[in-house]
């Protein structure tokens, strides 16, 4: 078993599944000759050749419209969109187009393809290269979305999204793209989209969070009272929501924090805030809290930090509500 | 340094059938038969009488809002026939409905659709056609990426997209046609310049002189054809599509028509155009110069017109009993498609929707969702 980064697992991952399955296709700005700006597709073009690790021209719309095209007749296509930022361009075929696509032709036409985005802050990025949209995703009917946070998990999942009869939008957190590594088996293996993971079993709050604050939450744990038991699930699947195991888990804690980059209002605190209410009402010993990042625009870097929820605010977070 | 001309480029014009019904013989050689031509103009009867039909079935409230088709037959019917059937694939936008029943989609689907119906989307297995499309100009995209796909498997077929003038100010046009020219995929893009998009004129949409040249950016061959003469669209599309099936990448074809009726039902052209301009173009009617071919060769009269109008209503009549006579889709059916296994949410909402509850009700726990057993 191999030791590897989040970016060596998903690179690995994409040459498994080219390897077993030829329908399976790389497309994207800069993924061939350069191997992506993050280096996540590097070595495949010389591998699989340019027809299928494509250099495009660079219009997101255009990829995302062409990998309609190539799922329609029976490819499955994998584009890289370059940052979450950069969805914009591609919003109206991903989610007017191949989100759709099942339900307007009633099953004769499906869309399996799986767009991956780096997503995030933390790197000290340009602008519009730190957002985190996932819950405008996952509003739209016909999408699957998943995020995971560790390069075991990223192979799993990443497996299972190209393998998905469906669009997946595969988010990869740009934070933990080298932060660590950890082993990751050569064989093939899936998890199940729409499973989250309990990293941490505990009885006295249950923290909700996905993508890389899963690694400040483990931070803000560390610096909290030994006799604090908390319970940490990472989401993994941001649609659909494993509300099972949250719920479950909040059934047993009466109390939740719910841990996210993104921006507070109608973010994805609010929905599971509200799942929550609707099925674990009589166990509930406090108020559900949100920790995330504010109702601005992602401000650029020298104060990045301090807008995403680092394990500081997120251990108040966890204090406060434990306190209620 | 004196400067140099980098770059010239030209765009033809070609039309074989004229306003009147003549035609140039040279370069009709090759193209359509006689009896090609009487079959295709079989199909135009039968495609305005279902067209005409459709209008009245939006404006008798028995079907809601629909793009008349009338006047841009000879496009649609002479591009997808010189597509192979069952073979190439039609990525259409809504004024097509001829290529799409040439090439095998029943008609009725084109009113189930308008009816507000998903399943005139559901293409019957074999049929080589998407859906019409809505938006404007993402169709082409998509195209472009079938297109594609036959590329990477060496499979020698072909792709035809269709879209409007005003479709060409939309940036995935010009997105597909940069994506259909450095892949070199062999995809046929079809403008049929009908004059107008809504309300707003050629001249407005666009200050390029022809829709044409806008190809030659993207380095694709192009031409400009008489979009109401069956055999200069027949002719550059067969001519496209074998360039395309050999190799020689993707081609522009700029059908200049007209849309004789309203933009849709919704639509009253009259505030917007001139009737002298209308009544100009209805005399260039496709079916009128096609009509006079086959006069001119004694291969028409009236005796087989009425045949043909008498044929096209009993067809278009079985076409509106089975559209309307199809049975109401289930709520279920609201659900059952956004993907391929319905997860438990969705599974639940679906089951409110049949018990009108909100979703609170604990005496319906739904079997098939994945939590209800342990929360309710």
């Amino acid at each position: 078993m191999a030791q590897m980064t989040l970016v060596q697992a998903i690179n690995h991952t994409l040459a498994h599944e080219m390897e077993r399955d030829e329908r399976v296709v790389v497309l994207g700005e800069d993924v061939g000759l350069n191997g992506g700006v993050f280096r996540v597709t590097e070595g495949l073009q010389k591998r699989f050749g340019a027809e299928r690790v494509a250099d495009t021209p660079l219009a997101e719309s255009g990829i995302m419209g062409t990998a309609i095209g190539l799922a329609m007749a029976g490819m499955r296509p994998v584009p890289e969109i370059q940052f979450e930022g950069f969805l914009g361009p591609a919003y109206d075929q991903l989610v007017n187009h191949a989100a759709r696509y099942r339900t307007r032709s009633r099953g004769a036409i499906t869309i399996p393809l799986t767009v991956r985005v780096p997503v995030g802050g933390g790197i000290h990025a340009p602008e519009l290269h730190s957002d985190s949209p996932e819950a405008i995703y996952a509003h739209h009917p016909g999408l699957k979305v998943v995020m995971p946070s560790t390069p075991y998990d990223a192979k799993g999942l990443l497996l299972s999204a190209i393998r998905d009869p469906d669009p997946v939008v595969f988010f990869e957190p740009k934070r933990v793209y080298r932060s660590f590594r950890e082993d990751v088996p050569e064989d093939d293996y899936t998890i199940p989209i729409g499973q989250a993971k309990v990293v941490a079993e505990g009885t006295d709050v249950t923290v909700v969070t996905w993508g890389a604050p899963v690694f400040q939450c483990l931070a803000a744990m560390d610096e909290l009272p030994e006799d604090a038991s908390i319970e940490l699930i990472d989401l993994r699947t941001i649609y659909p929501i494993d509300m099972e195991t949250i719920v479950e888990s909040v059934r047993k804690t009466g109390r939740c924090v719910v841990v996210h980059e993104a921006p507070k209002t109608a973010g994805l605190g609010a929905e599971i805030a509200t799942l929550i209410q609707e099925h674990c009402f009589l166990h509930l010993e406090a108020p559900v809290q949100r920790c995330t990042g504010f109702d601005t625009v992602m401000p650029y870097y020298k104060l990045e930090l301090d807008y995403l929820p680092e394990s500081p605010r997120i251990q108040k977070a966890i204090e406060e509500c434990l306190a209620y | 340094m004196p400067r140099k001309v980098v770059y010239e480029a030209r765009v033809e014009y070609v039309q074989i059938l004229d306003e009147e019904g003549r035609l140039d013989a040279k370069l009709a050689a090759g193209t359509l038969t006689d009896e090609q031509v009487a079959f295709l103009y079989e199909q135009m009867v039968i495609c305005r009488q279902h067209d005409e039909v459709a209008f009245k079935l939006q404006r008798s409230g028995r079907m809601g809002t629909y793009p008349q088709n009338k006047g841009q037959e000879a496009a649609a019917l002479g591009s997808g026939f010189a597509a192979k059937k069952g073979e190439d694939f039609l990525v259409p936008c809504y004024r097509e409905n001829a290529a799409l029943f040439l090439h095998g989609l029943p008609m009725e689907h084109i009113l189930l659709h308008w009816m507000g119906d998903e399943r005139g989307n559901q293409i019957p297995e074999g049929v080589n056609v998407t859906p019409i499309s809505i938006p404007i100009g993402t169709q082409m995209l998509h195209a472009t990426g079938i297109a594609w796909a036959y590329k990477i498997r060496r499979e020698p077929r072909c792709v035809i997209t269709y879209f409007g003038d005003g479709a060409t100010s939309e940036g995935d046009f010009h997105e597909a046609a940069n994506f259909a020219s450095t892949l070199q995929v062999p995809c046929v893009f079809f403008c049929q310049n009908n004059q107008w998009a809504i309300s707003v004129p050629r001249e407005t949409q666009t200050a390029s002189e022809t829709i044409a040249q806008k190809a030659l950016a993207y380095g694709m061959p192009t031409v400009q054809v008489d979009g109401n003469d069956l055999f200069a669209v027949y002719k550059e599309t067969r001519d496209a599509l074998e360039r395309a099936r050999s190799g020689g990448g993707p081609s522009f074809i700029e059908a200049v028509t007209y849309r004789l009726g309203d933009h849709t039902t919704a639509d009253d052209a009259r505030r917007y155009r001139d009737p002298e301009e209308v009544a100009a173009w209805q005399q260039k009617d496709p079916m009128i110069r096609t009509r006079r071919y086959l006069e001119n060769k004694g291969l028409w009269d009236d005796d087989r017109q009425r045949t043909a109008e008498e044929r096209a209503k009993a067809i278009v009549q079985e076409v509106v009993r089975a559209a309307e006579g199809i049975e109401k889709p289930t709520t279920d059916d609201i659900f059952n498609f956004t993907f391929a296994e319905l997860p438990a949410e969705i599974a639940r909402q679906r089951d409110t929707l049949r018990t009108s509850s909100i979703g609170q009700d604990r005496t319906q726990p739904d079997p098939a969702s994945r939590t209800g057993a342990s929360i309710r």
